[in-house]
């Protein structure tokens, strides 16, 4: 492989996981857009829609690549209803409270949601490898093929990057219309512009945050479809590090931006695979956090954020 | 408080190994933990600043022990040396990180701890060189009577925190923490009182860690100081009282005394009766530590934010109604 192939690959494989981190990190943008709220169990929920996805693929014995629609159509409702509900139980009696008490509480829930992958990795199935230690890492089945699509080049453009884009890019654009067009759209915008107003106008602004939460809770679910299919290895502890990765993305583009999210996003993914050929593996999540370190000392409101000033 | 529970910790704790001499050695962790948490106290309860990665500081604290005692390093200062050492390495390493950071807000802020106690794992690890990579630097010599000489640094610390917040400082932290605009109106810098609550908090903070050390004659594996050893001192500050240092010894005791002592009886005592399968991992009782720590959070934040021994300035702050 000469270097610019070897560039132009890790570019590909960059831009599939880049996509998979700003599904993630509009979850992340959306949440704290509406309520300033660094949700930190976004990323463990994201685990556990992998989880969810791997239990229905051994549950239904789901083998055609077709069954990307069924994971695709389950998934998403589970993670959007976890995280709604989350939402309703703790978070909501939190908001009148200092800005720290709901974070510190999606900490807690942060813990609950991984110890509970750890339990569902345990559950005697197939597919979690009957036997296995709970702690371990489960295989996804490789149901999207590895087959390269442009042929004999060296440059590999698998079907499993294909279906990144095919999931991911119309689901931004609908998210983008429901939010600019849609009147849940318009009430969530207003809601995260003044809330107090947003009530006064007659916005039930409780429902709208509930909706923000089931949303983004959804497009964690569709990421933890697309991702387990893409790197067909799940894990329970691997929420931690697409949280960050996730949070990083939203922060960098600016966070309560949704395309700064998606840019965010692209930009960590094909930073992560620049590092890991060019630098080392082993330095990758330094570069990762040295970014988000540096961006939030010298940039704080991202690349698409607006100015944001502290109000007394 | 009129009972003074510190001072009663502190006593119970001191007649406790004439009683059960077993005990002292499980109580070790208890007492670091303590330490480690009076720290993040300093920032998180009187200034209100949340510190997602006093793991780092402890690591950098047990590091530095590790490197300036082990005799394959040239130094061997001893452990009086080396823990002044410490303290000296654990403030400048606090001053560092808050200089450019601490003008964020508070969960930006918060972000940024963590970011840095990742970073200093990797770096742990990476610079195996120097660190010794995943085996840790060791041995270390053991000091005599640890139990005792531990204590008595907890007392010291104690006797620091409960001064510290009574002076200058301490009120001008806790006015930040209730309002820092309103603060700054009457002639307190912000910036600089949290800055000096990062160094003073970060030099607690590896001061455990070098106990830490000392207690285990090695400096760990870095994996060792990760986020949920953060978490757990974030649990047991919240879980205690923020601002409280009585409420922080017996979140300590709580969160500590669950984890390696109840947690541990328990699972021994249903090994001993063959409860526990290995084909079904809810059996375990340590399997459902983190699900309950994060519980506590959760249900602390929802009931009671103010901890188990709240001091009273944060009961009044968090009672009070908000528009």
């Amino acid at each position: 492989m000469s270097g610019w192939e070897v560039f132009l690959q890790q570019l590909i494989i960059g831009l599939s996981n880049g996509m998979i981190i700003a599904l993630i990190a509009l979850g992340y943008t959306m949440v704290y857009g509406i309520i300033e709220l660094i949700n930190f169990a976004h990323g463990d929920l994201f685990m556990l829609g992998c989880f969810c996805a791997l239990t229905l693929v051994g549950a239904l014995g789901l083998q055609h690549p077709a069954a990307v629609i069924v994971l695709l159509a389950i998934v998403p409702v589970f993670c959007g209803g976890l995280n709604w509900l989350v939402d309703r139980l703790a978070y909501r009696h939190l908001r009148g409270a200092t800005k720290l008490a709901p974070l510190v509480s999606a900490i807690g829930v942060s813990f609950v949601f991984m110890n509970l992958g750890f339990f569902w990795g345990g559950l005697p199935m197939d597919v979690f490898g009957m036997g296995k230690a709970a702690a371990a890492p489960k295989d996804f089945p490789v149901l999207v093929s590895n087959n390269n699509l442009l042929g004999n080049s060296n440059v590999q453009f698998t079907a499993k990057d294909l279906m990144v884009g095919v999931v991911t890019i119309p689901l931004m654009i609908a998210l983008t219309w429901f939010v600019k067009r849609t009147r849940t759209g318009k009430a969530m915008r207003a809601v995260a512009q003044d809330q107090l107003a947003a009530k006064l106008m007659g916005i039930d602004v409780n429902r709208i945050i509930g909706a923000t939460f089931l949303i983004g809770g959804a497009l964690a679910g569709v990421a933890s479809v697309v991702s387990a299919l893409y790197n067909n290895s799940i894990y329970f502890q691997m929420g931690y590090r697409a949280g960050m990765d996730a949070f990083t993305a939203a922060v960098l583009g600016g966070i309560g931006s949704l395309p700064g999210a998606v840019l965010g996003g692209l930009f960590i993914g094909v930073a992560r695979a620049f590092s890991d050929q060019y630098i080392a593996t082993r330095w990758t999540n330094v570069m990762v956090f040295a970014i988000l370190i540096l961006v939030l000392v010298f940039r704080p409101s991202g690349i698409l954020g607006a100015k944001h000033r502290e109000k007394v | 408080m009129k009972l003074k529970f510190h001072w009663l910790f502190l006593l119970a704790a001191a007649l406790l190994p004439a009683v059960a001499p077993r005990l002292g050695e499980l109580l070790r962790p208890i007492l670091i933990m303590a330490i480690l948490a009076l720290g993040l106290n300093i920032l998180t309860g009187f200034t209100g600043i949340l510190n997602l990665g006093v793991a780092a500081f402890m690591a950098v604290g047990a590091y530095t022990f590790a490197i300036l005692t082990c005799d394959i390093y040239p130094f061997q200062f001893g452990f009086w040396g080396a823990t002044g050492v410490t303290i000296l390495v654990g403030l400048t390493v606090g001053v560092l990180l808050g200089l450019p950071t601490i003008r964020l807000r508070g969960d930006y802020l918060a972000i940024v701890t963590l970011g840095f106690g990742e970073i200093i794992q990797d770096v742990l690890k990476n610079l195996d060189v120097i660190t010794k990579g995943t085996q840790g630097i060791n041995p270390l010599p053991s000091p005599a009577h640890p139990y005792y000489l531990f204590l008595a640094f907890l007392a010291l610390v104690v006797l620091f925190n409960r001064n510290l917040e009574r002076s200058r400082i301490g009120r001008a932290w806790i006015s930040i923490r209730e309002d820092e605009l309103a603060s700054s109106c009457v002639g307190i810098n912000p910036t600089k009182m949290k800055l000096l609550a990062f160094a003073l908090g970060a030099a607690q903070c590896s001061l455990a860690g070098a106990l830490w050390a000392s207690s285990l004659g090695s400096s760990g594996e870095p994996g060792n100081y990760d986020f949920q050893v953060s978490v757990i001192a974030v649990c047991i500050v919240i879980v205690g009282g923020m601002g409280s240092i009585a409420g922080v010894l017996l979140g300590s005791l709580v969160i500590m005394g669950f984890n390696s002592i109840v947690l541990e009886t328990f699972t021994n005592f249903l090994k001993a009766h063959q409860l526990i399968s290995t084909d079904n991992v809810f059996t375990a009782p340590g399997n459902w530590k983190y699900m309950l720590f994060g519980l506590a959070l959760i249900l602390m934040m929802r009931f009671r934010p103010e901890g188990l021994l709240p001091s009273r300035s944060v009961k009044a702050e968090l009672h009070h109604d908000h528009p």
